[in-house]
């Protein structure tokens, strides 16, 4: 079974005194691994659930495959949902919740039973059959949970923050196992977060979300290199953001930190906010891009790089700096941004 | 000082113990009686009134219809608590609070105004006083109780269950059957006990709908009038011990229910 397109128009969804989305559009790849990334109360939520039927959009569009299945239910969708919470029956064991949903398609038993063997198999967790709920581990409730949804064949597999009750190290393995299943079944995953980390170890592409809008769009690359908002630049990681304006050649910014190289040149005289990464702030950097002289206020050995605070009058800049370049608190450094990268960004500072 | 402050209020627990179960005691005690009378010098232990009562075509009746009453109510009241319960909990409907006080109102109402009121109105529609208009009576007193227990077991987290249910394809009827119903049975169960244990002993409402059979409240009611038999104090104990079987295994269970809302 090969995943399905999604292509959700303008969606809007008006709680009373809230609007929890502000007109969505997007389109998510077939057979694609997409994450949908937001802070809470952003509507990433609701956006999962309308597109598993559980809510209904005040306006706007969904189609599956070119099917419109706005007003569709649950049960006849080609989705499933793994929930937060992983939504196992207590009163069932973890066979009789596996194969759950082939009993509603009435399969018999057993064809049944050896589907249900074949998805504990693919989870790891053929040995658990015959057990009970109460008697699981979280990671292994999350791995049941999954082998639940994906038995029936959904077309798009929806994940409501699947990884969020798990502790760091389970996430990590737990992210690699989600891929290797993605990889195996090739249905469409559509995965809510509010993780970036997450996001990134997982995604073929990043969907941003914010305030019931999207934010930015796209590969894991793009959306961290060449954010596209303030905002998103600062919710996929570490940014410096400052206001400045376009040269007149259009390829660089004069900022208060002193003339920065942008990526995508801008219109002449433009006053825009500019996102700089830690990690493109060079020490002892001169020409184009310099930043000037900075002194060190506090510095953090982080194991692969060096975390750093730099002050200049009351301006502060962060930087990251390899492992082989130490620096003291208090001391004095001369920074300089790569060429080309401080990016453009909407938005202001905030 | 200490000792003798102790010993009083020993001695006043004992007193209101006594007080309290001297008469369920005596009516046990005196239910073992070998003589005629259930009154003191002890003469036991027998089970001569037992054979009685049960030789008591009378009394077996009464004793069958009832448990027909209190289980059929008490199985009335469960259903229609549970559905009462289930559909405010996950529906919402406009208007949920005054949904609420309505079911609830019953429990505030003297069992003299619901048992009078019903008799009246039966005797309106010209239906003929029964054990029918008993259960009905019953399931009107019952089903308050079954209610609040029950929607005190609706939790947010099994509606997420009933959801996971309907996404994998999970009609309604499949939905209540096998998630919403499974998940509350300590709650089924609690109410069923309790609603079985307030009708079998319930006398007022029973007295005023009733026509010629009667339940065993009744019918030891109009034997003690003819006269003082021990017979009666082997009916009563009958009755104390089904309710204290139902009560105790009510209570176990609500146990778990309590633990089972503690968890969410």
């Amino acid at each position: 079974m090969t995943g399905a397109g999604i292509d959700v128009k303008n969606l809007v969804k008006q709680y009373p005194g809230q609007r929890a989305l502000d007109g969505v559009s997007l389109t998510i790849d077939p057979g694609s691994y997409t994450v949908i990334l937001g802070p809470s109360g952003s509507g990433k939520t609701t956006l999962l659930a309308i597109l598993g039927g559980f809510v209904e959009p005040t306006s706007g569009k969904v189609t599956v495959d070119g099917q419109d299945v706005t007003s569709v239910a649950p049960s006849r969708r080609p989705t499933t949902t793994v929930f937060q919470d992983y939504a196992l029956f207590p009163h069932m064991t973890v066979g009789q919740n596996v194969g759950f949903g082939l009993e509603m398609q009435r399969v018999g038993k057993k064809d049944r039973m050896s589907q249900v063997s074949e998805a504990l198999e693919m989870v790891g967790l053929a040995h658990t059959k015959d057990r009970h709920i109460a008697d699981l581990s979280g990671g292994q409730r999350q791995r049941i949970a999954l082998a639940r949804a994906l038995i029936v064949k959904p077309r798009v597999l929806l994940l409501d923050e699947p990884l969020g009750a798990l502790d760091v190290k389970l996430r990590r393995h737990m992210q690699d196992e989600l891929t290797r299943i993605h990889d195996t079944v090739g249905t469409t995953f559509v995965h809510v977060t509010h993780d970036q980390e997450e996001a990134m170890s997982l995604a073929d592409t990043i969907v941003i979300v914010r305030d019931g809008r999207v934010d930015d769009i796209g590969s894991p690359e793009q959306v961290y290199l060449n954010p596209i908002s303030a905002f998103s630049a600062q919710f996929m990681g570490d940014s410096n953001l400052i206001e400045g304006t376009i040269t007149d050649d259009g390829n660089a910014a004069d900022t208060a930190w002193g003339r920065v190289g942008v990526s995508t040149p801008g219109n002449p005289h433009d006053s825009v906010t500019v996102s700089i990464r830690p990690e493109h702030i060079e020490m002892g950097a001169t020409g184009p891009g310099n930043l000037g002289e900075w002194i060190v206020a506090e510095s953090h050995f982080l194991g692969q790089r060096y975390r750093v605070i730099a002050r200049r009058d009351n301006q502060e800049i962060l930087v990251s700096l390899p492992q082989s370049s130490s620096v003291q608190q208090g001391q004095s450094v001369l920074l300089g941004v790569a060429p080309e990268m401080a990016r453009i960004v909407k938005g202001d500072l905030s | 000082m200490k000792l003798l402050r102790g010993s009083i209020s020993w001695i006043y627990a004992l007193l209101v113990f006594g007080f309290i179960l001297m008469p369920v005691a005596s009516l046990v005690v005196f239910s073992f009686q070998a003589t005629n009378l259930p009154l003191p010098p002890f003469t036991g232990p027998s089970l001569r009134w037992y054979e009685e009562l049960f030789a008591d075509s009378g009394m077996v009746e009464a004793l069958r219809n009832s448990l027909v009453v209190g289980v059929v109510s008490a199985f009335f009241s469960t259903a229609l608590g549970f559905l009462s319960a289930y559909g405010l909990a996950r529906y919402r409907p406009a208007g949920a609070r005054a949904i609420r006080a309505a079911i609830m109102t019953p429990l505030g109402v003297s069992y003299l105004v619901i048992g009078f009121g019903l008799a009246i109105t039966a005797n309106e529609l010209a239906l003929g006083r029964s054990l029918v208009l008993v259960t009905l009576g019953h399931i009107i007193i019952n089903l308050p109780l079954a209610f609040a227990i029950l929607l005190s077991q609706m939790r947010d987290e099994d509606e997420t269950l009933e959801k996971a249910a309907r996404d994998l394809g999970a009609n309604e009827w499949v939905v209540i059957t096998r998630i919403a119903i499974p998940v509350v049975v300590p709650g089924l169960l609690a109410a069923f006990l309790l609603s079985f244990t307030l009708s079998w002993d319930e006398f007022l409402i029973a007295f005023f709908l009733a026509d010629f059979d009667v339940t065993l409240p009744i019918e030891i009611w109009s034997q003690l009038r003819t006269g003082l038999d021990a017979k009666t104090n082997a009916a009563g104990t009958l009755v104390f011990a089904i309710s204290v079987v139902a009560l105790t295994l009510a209570y176990v269970l609500n146990r778990a229910v309590q633990q089972r809302s503690r968890r969410a």
